[in-house]
């Protein structure tokens, strides 16, 4: 627990979260080994968890029938994983899968869900948190779907 | 940071600036469906070409035309001179057709390259976009020729699929040194591609670096740098810490036509690199 607590203590994601909150969430997490291929989450599963990738690479990806998986991002060391944890209805969109063996810290989400409608600082808190994530994912979408490398005429 | 000065050297023997000088082509390569490198040695003499990084030429194919294309060679003199581009454009198309053999006319080189004497001790951030990366090689060379004089080397790469990624057996080759880190990334997996996929603006937070003593270099398209601009300055980088080159209509380029202007500067010559602190005025301009 102490190694997790410091972990998560130093993770630029938690940085100034109040000691009570940091406990909390130390509360929820454990520390998680995928092996390489070895899904994380699948489509339309409950969304109860959230991922801080410690060591590896994840694939967020679906599948089209008669082409395969798809990898639309990929996540990485230092990384977080999933907020469809946090977002009714509380199912993940895509599947991830570990592109290699990857070393994760998960969270207990669905604890955090009531703890954070019991506390609304550390609600507000992790909405704060991960509506950054998910701006961020939106950007990324956004510059992905401008296909910014076509062809120029010159 | 030291002010740059724009350099205008000539090919050697060249006394007007608008006369271009034949070159003959030694070998093609072709880098991906599109995009080839041509290397060339020049008619007159064996003398090395001598350019900055960054630094571009005009080329000018015989009967069609004359464009201006960044150098992508070693500007140490391990290399003949190189120029990547992609097929595009009429000119440029004329020119994917071109053989080993063939004769070409250069003018050149013209502009302000990139920084490296200023990133001398600093991390240095080398951010490309697809073909962006060819005008980014000199700097990579440059240090390379001098790595103990820079800090930690990072260089982050993004194409739109793997099959984009030029210069591949290079990129592998400085993948398995230690005193360079390379990231790529594609905004689509296709094929076996095992790596990073997302855009090259999402590398940049995964990249250690010294956000305050490092020195930024970006290239590729003007959307990309927009984007990879603001990544930086959300860690901290400093506007003159980053820069970015714009390549822009370029036509005499000796900053006499005006078809370059931005701003109260010419492209081809007061650029085309400009740090991000001489340039953000006029960047998001739509029309200039």
């Amino acid at each position: 627990m102490e190694n997790l607590e410091r972990i998560l203590a130093e993770h630029p994601f938690f940085a100034g979260l109040a000691p009570q909150h940091l406990k909390l969430l130390v509360g929820c997490a454990s520390n998680m080994v995928f092996k390489e291929g070895q899904f994380v989450f699948h489509e339309g599963q409950e969304a109860n968890y959230f991922y801080i990738i410690r060591h590896g690479k994840v694939a967020v990806e679906t599948f089209i029938p008669q082409k395969g998986p798809i990898v639309i991002q990929t996540r990485s060391e230092g990384e977080v994983l999933g907020w469809s944890w946090l977002v009714h209805p509380y199912r993940w969109h895509f599947d991830a899968r570990a592109m290699e063996v990857t070393r994760a810290i998960v969270l207990d989400g669905k604890c955090l869900r009531g703890k954070c409608e019991e506390d609304h600082d550390l609600g507000y808190e992790m909405m704060k948190r991960f509506t950054q994530i998910i701006a961020a994912r939106l950007e990324a979408t956004r510059i992905q779907l401008l296909d910014v490398y076509g062809s120029s005429k010159g | 940071m030291v002010a740059r000065k724009a350099e205008t050297l000539a090919v050697k023997g060249q006394v007007d600036p608008m006369s271009t000088a034949p070159f003959r082509i030694t070998r093609v390569i072709k880098e991906t469906q599109d995009t080839f490198s041509m290397e060339l040695a020049p008619e007159a003499s064996g003398e090395r070409f001598s350019f900055s990084p960054g630094q571009f030429n005009m080329l000018y194919v015989f009967g069609v035309g004359e464009v201006p294309i960044s150098i992508s060679s070693d500007p140490t003199g391990q290399m003949p001179l190189v120029h990547t581009t992609r097929a595009v454009g009429a000119v440029t198309q004329a020119m994917w057709k071109l053989k080993a053999g063939d004769a070409l006319g250069i003018r050149g080189p013209y502009g302000r390259g990139w920084p490296v004497e200023q990133a001398l001790h600093n991390d240095v951030v080398i951010v490309a976009g697809g073909i962006g990366l060819a005008p980014l090689r000199p700097v990579i060379y440059s240090i390379l020729a001098d790595r103990d004089r820079f800090g930690r080397v990072v260089l982050l790469y993004g194409t739109r699929t793997p099959e984009d990624m030029l210069f591949r057996k290079e990129l592998e080759k400085w993948r398995s040194r230690f005193d360079l880190e390379i990231h790529m990334t594609v905004d689509r997996a296709t094929g076996s591609w095992r790596g990073n996929v997302g855009v090259v603006t999402t590398l940049i937070g995964r990249s250690p670096f010294d956000h305050q003593n490092c020195v930024a270099m970006v290239c590729g398209p003007e959307i990309m740098m927009r984007f990879t601009v603001l990544e930086l300055q959300k860690r901290g980088v400093n506007d003159d810490r980053i820069f970015i080159s714009m390549e822009r209509n370029m036509k005499c380029g000796i900053g006499l036509c005006g078809h370059c202007q931005l701003g109260s500067s010419f492209a081809c010559k007061d650029g085309p690199v400009y740090s991000f602190a001489e340039i953000k005025a006029l960047f998001t301009k739509r029309e200039m």
